[in-house]
C-alpha cells in the first residue's frame, strides 16, 4: 500500500475499502484473544477458512481473526455477523425485554459460545447460509437457564458500556484496513485538520476528564499540558504496557485486539505535547501483544501515519517498541524509563518532583501515558470531552475495564461506566459466586490494593470512593472471594508477590515488606501473638510514609485491609489456632468421612505423600503425621468424604 | 556464537549511540538459551559497558537466564486468580515430581520449571504454560498426567 500524503488521501482509501469490502455481506468473528486461543480457538478459526474457501464463499463471506471479546470464560467465542445492523437478532429468544444494540458494541451478532472446529460446518449452513440459529451452542444462563442470541442480551455483555473494547469484535488487530473502516485514525485527521491546535486538544482532553487508567489517576489534560510547557525541543511520549498486576489482562487485549486505537492515541499526544519521538514499553511475558503491536507500527509506517510529515502535516513522530524484561517493579515510571534506557529498572530514588514530565527518559521532558488512557483518547477528540465526560461519576468520567477474576460465575474482561457499584459488577454482570457458595471479599487494584468485604458492595466504583475505603482504583483488577478463600492467606499472597517483586533499592520497602511477611507467616503457623497485630500497623505505617516509589507505598494495602475488615479471622489464627476457611495448611487436618467413603480407592492413587493406605473395599485409614495436606485426594474424591477442618 | 552475537548488537543500536541492551540480552537469552559467560564478556567489549553492569541486568530481570534452560520450558501461572483456584498444588505437586524448584532444571536437562505471575488468561485458570502453549482448567493431577506426555515425547 502506497503513502498517504493528505487527509484527503485517508478519506480515499477510507471510502475504498469499504467500497472494496461491499461484497462481504456477512462475517465469522472468531476470538482468538489469548483465553480464546488456549481453549482452541486457533483450529476454530482455520477450520471456517477452510470451509469459506471449499464452498466457494470468499467472496460474501469473510472470516475474522480478531482480539479479546472479553467472555473468556465461554470461549473459544463466535460471532457471526451480517452487514449492516442485525435487527431482528438483537432480542432475546424467550424475553420481551430486548435492550436496545448498543451503539458502541456495534450491531451485536448472534453469539456462539464454546465452539469447537467440528461445530463450524453446522454454523456456515445454518446461520450464515440460512437465517437460522444454532441453538445448541447459544449462551445459557447458568442460573435461570434462559438462552440468548444475540451478544448485546447476554447479561455479561448488556450491563457493560464497551467503549474501547467494543472495537475488538470488529477488528482484525492484523489488518489496519479493519481500523480505518471502524472509523480509525479519525482523531488524528481531526487534529491535523488544520482546526485544533495543540493547546485545543490538551483543553478537550481536559474537558473529558479522562484520568491515568495505570492506577494513579492522575488528570491527563493536566499532564499533558506540564509536558507541553517544559522548555526545549526534544520530548518523548511513552506508552506503559507493563501490565504486571497478576490478574490483569485488559492492555495485553487491547494491544492484541486494537493496536491501532492505542498508536492514534499515542500520535494525537505527540502533536499536543509536541514530541518526535515515543515508545512502547511492553511486558516480555506478552509476545502476542508484542508481534501486533510491531505488525501495527509497521502498517503505520507504511501508510505514512508514522514517520515524517504525517499525512501530509508538520507533524513528524516515531515510535520503538521496548520490550520489558519480566520485572513488576517497571511498571513504575521511573523504573520503566530506566529500563528503556539500558539499565535495571529501579526506581530513580530520588524524592519527586521533578516529576518525568519536566525530567523522563535520557532527562527530556517525557509523557508516559497508560495503554487504556491513550485508547480513550480517538474517541475523545472525535466526540469530544464533553461526550466522554457525561459517562461516569463527579471525580470518574468515563468506563473502566476491570478483569474480573477469581470466584466468579462470568469471568473476563468488562467495561463498565465509573460509578458502577461492586454489586452490579460482581452479580449482575459477573453473574454471581459459582457453586452456591456465599460471597466474603473482592480485591480490586491488583497486590497494591485492599480487600473489600461483603458490607462494602455497594461502593461506587470511582478513584476517591475506593481509596476511601483503604483500596485503589489500580489498573482494574477484580479478584473475587468467596467463603473458601482464608484472608490472612490472601494477604500474605499479595504481601509475598510485592516483597518479591521490590527492587531492593529503598530499606522500608526492602527490610518493611520482609517483616511484615515474617509476622503474616506466624500467623498462618499459629505462633503468632496479640502484638503481632500492633506490629504489622507500624511496620505499614513507615512503609507507606517512607518508600521510594509506589511499590512500597501500597504494599501494605492488602494486609491493611484484611486486618481492617476481617481482624477476627486473624484472631482466630492465634487465639483458636484454627483457619476458618481451612487453607492454611499447619491449622488443618484433614479426615475421612467413613459414612461417605465408598473406598473406590481413588484417593490412595492421588497420594504421593503415601499418607493413606488402605486395601479394596475398605476406608483408608489416613497417618496425619504423613499428610501434607496437598488436596490431591479431595481433587480426585467424587463422594466429598474428605472433610477438612 | 561471536558472529551471531554481533549480529544481534547491531540490529540494535540505534541513532546518537544509543542501545538497547535489554533487546539484545533478550535475543541472545534466547537464541542461545541462556546468558553465558563469554556472551556476556563479548557484548561487554563490543559496546565498552562493564560486564557488572550487564550481570546486574540478568540478573535483575526474571526474563533471563544465567543457566542454560531445559528442553522443555513449564511456566506455573501464580497470579491471583490462579492463586485462589489452587495454582499453588500444582506447582508443588509438578515441583515434588521434578524433583527441582522454581527456576531449576532437571538434570537430564529436559525440563525446566518457573513460577510466573500472571500469564494474562485468568479466565483458564489455574493454568500452566508449556512452551508458549497454555493448558488451563488444570488440577495437580492432570497437570502431572501432562508432564507425562511431554517427558514420553522427550
Amino acid at each position: 500500500m502506497s503513502r498517504l500524503n493528505s487527509l484527503k488521501e485517508l478519506e480515499a482509501r477510507r471510502r475504498e475499502i469499504i467500497a472494496a469490502d461491499k461484497e462481504k455481506t456477512a462475517a465469522v468473528a472468531v476470538c482468538c484473544g489469548t483465553g480464546c486461543s488456549a481453549s482452541g480457538a486457533r483450529d476454530v478459526a482455520a477450520e471456517f477458512e477452510r470451509l469459506i474457501t471449499e464452498k466457494g464463499l470468499a467472496v460474501r463471506v469473510r472470516t475474522r481473526i480478531t482480539g479479546c471479546h472479553g467472555f473468556c470464560e465461554q470461549g473459544p467465542l463466535v460471532v457471526v455477523e451480517e452487514a449492516g445492523s442485525r435487527p431482528e437478532h438483537s432480542t432475546s429468544l424467550n424475553d420481551s425485554n430486548a435492550r436496545p444494540a448498543g451503539g458502541e458494541s456495534g450491531p451485536g451478532g448472534l453469539l456462539y459460545c464454546r465452539v469447537k472446529p467440528e461445530d463450524a460446518e453446522e454454523i456456515l449452513e445454518t446461520s450464515v447460509l440460512n437465517d437460522g440459529v444454532v441453538e445448541h451452542l447459544l449462551y445459557k444462563d447458568p442460573v435461570t437457564g434462559e438462552k440468548f442470541r444475540s451478544e448485546n442480551d447476554v447479561p455479561f455483555y448488556a450491563h457493560q458500556s464497551r467503549m474501547l473494547m467494543g472495537y475488538n469484535g470488529r477488528i482484525d488487530p492484523g489488518r489496519i484496513e479493519d481500523y480505518l473502516t471502524a472509523g480509525g485514525y479519525g482523531g488524528l485527521a481531526q487534529v491535523l485538520g488544520g482546526s485544533m491546535p495543540p493547546e485545543d486538544v490538551i483543553k478537550e482532553i481536559e474537558i473529558s476528564g479522562l484520568r491515568g487508567r495505570g492506577g494513579g489517576g492522575y488528570p491527563t489534560g493536566s499532564k499533558w499540558d506540564l509536558c507541553r510547557r517544559v522548555e526545549g525541543e526534544i520530548r518523548y511520549v511513552v506508552c506503559n504496557a507493563d501490565e504486571g498486576d497478576p490478574g490483569c489482562f485488559q492492555d495485553r487485549s487491547i494491544l492484541e485486539g486494537n493496536p491501532h486505537l492505542v498508536l492514534e492515541g499515542m500520535i494525537i499526544a505527540a502533536y499536543a505535547v509536541g514530541a518526535y519521538e515515543g515508545y512502547i514499553y511492553v511486558r516480555a511475558e506478552y509476545p502476542l501483544a508484542l508481534k501486533q503491536v510491531a505488525t501495527a507500527l509497521e502498517q503505520a509506517y507504511e501508510w505514512g501515519l508514522l514517520g515524517d510529515n504525517i499525512l501530509g502535516s508538520d507533524l513528524s513522530f516515531r515510535v520503538r517498541i521496548s520490550r520489558g524484561g519480566g520485572a513488576f517493579v517497571c511498571g513504575e515510571e521511573t523504573a520503566l524509563l530506566s529500563s528503556i534506557e539500558g539499565l535495571t529498572g529501579e526506581p530513580n530514588p530520588r524524592p519527586r518532583p521533578p516529576y518525568p514530565t519536566s525530567i523522563g527518559l535520557w532527562g527530556f521532558p517525557t509523557l508516559i501515558n497508560n495503554v487504556k488512557t491513550l485508547a480513550a483518547v480517538p474517541d475523545i477528540i472525535k466526540k469530544g470531552g464533553a461526550w466522554h465526560a457525561s459517562t461516569g461519576t463527579d471525580t470518574s468520567k468515563g468506563t473502566m475495564i476491570f478483569s474480573l477474576t477469581g470466584r466468579v460465575n462470568n469471568t473476563g474482561l468488562v467495561e463498565v461506566p465509573m460509578g458502577m457499584s461492586l454489586r452490579e459488577l460482581i452479580f449482575d454482570v459477573g453473574g454471581g459466586i459459582p457453586g452456591g457458595r456465599k460471597f466474603k471479599a473482592v480485591q480490586t487494584g491488583g497486590p497494591a490494593g485492599g480487600c473489600l468485604p461483603a458490607e462494602m458492595l455497594d461502593l461506587p466504583l470511582d478513584y476517591e470512593r475506593l481509596s476511601e475505603a483503604g483500596s485503589i482504583m489500580g489498573s482494574g483488577g477484580m479478584i473475587v472471594m468467596d467463603e473458601s478463600t482464608c484472608m490472612v492467606d490472601v494477604a500474605r499472597y499479595f504481601l509475598s508477590f510485592t516483597v518479591d517483586e521490590s527492587c531492593g533499592k529503598c530499606t522500608p520497602c526492602r527490610e518493611g515488606g520482609r517483616q511484615m511477611l515474617a509476622l503474616l507467616d506466624k500467623f498462618v503457623h499459629g505462633t503468632a501473638l496479640e502484638g503481632g497485630l500492633n506490629m504489622l500497623f507500624e511496620l505499614a505505617a513507615t512503609m507507606q510514609s517512607s518508600s521510594l516509589c509506589a511499590l512500597g507505598k501500597l504494599a501494605p494495602n492488602p494486609v491493611l485491609t484484611t486486618l481492617r475488615y476481617f481482624e477476627d479471622e486473624y484472631r482466630s489464627h492465634f487465639e483458636q489456632w484454627r483457619c476458618p476457611a481451612g487453607v492454611c495448611r499447619p491449622l488443618i487436618s484433614y479426615t475421612i468421612d467413613a459414612e461417605a467413603c465408598t473406598a473406590c480407592g481413588r484417593c490412595l492413587e492421588a497420594c504421593l505423600a503415601g499418607a493413606l493406605t488402605g486395601v479394596e473395599d475398605e476406608v483408608p485409614e489416613l497417618d496425619d503425621q504423613l499428610c501434607t495436606k496437598c488436596g490431591a485426594c479431595r481433587d480426585v474424591c467424587r463422594f466429598s468424604a474428605i472433610l477438612v477442618g | 556464537m561471536k558472529e551471531q552475537v554481533e549480529q544481534i548488537i547491531d540490529r540494535h543500536s540505534h541513532a546518537e549511540g544509543r542501545v538497547d541492551l535489554v533487546a539484545i540480552l533478550h535475543e541472545v537469552n534466547s537464541t542461545q538459551r541462556y546468558l553465558s559467560r563469554e556472551a556476556l564478556e563479548m557484548i561487554a567489549q563490543k559496546l565498552a559497558v562493564p560486564l557488572s553492569r550487564l550481570y546486574s541486568m540478568a540478573a535483575f530481570y526474571r526474563s533471563f537466564n544465567l543457566e542454560p534452560r531445559g528442553d522443555h520450558e513449564v511456566h506455573i501461572c501464580l497470579g491471583t486468580a490462579c492463586h485462589v483456584r489452587g495454582g499453588e498444588r500444582i506447582f508443588d505437586r509438578l515441583s515434588e515430581r521434578l524433583g527441582i524448584g522454581s527456576g531449576e532444571t532437571t538434570s537430564d536437562r529436559k525440563f525446566t520449571i518457573n513460577r510466573v505471575n500472571c500469564v494474562g488468561a485468568c479466565a483458564l485458570g489455574p493454568l500452566v504454560v508449556i512452551d508458549g502453549r497454555y493448558y488451563g482448567r488444570l488440577d495437580p493431577l492432570k497437570a502431572e498426567r501432562l508432564l507425562e506426555e511431554y517427558y514420553e515425547q522427550a
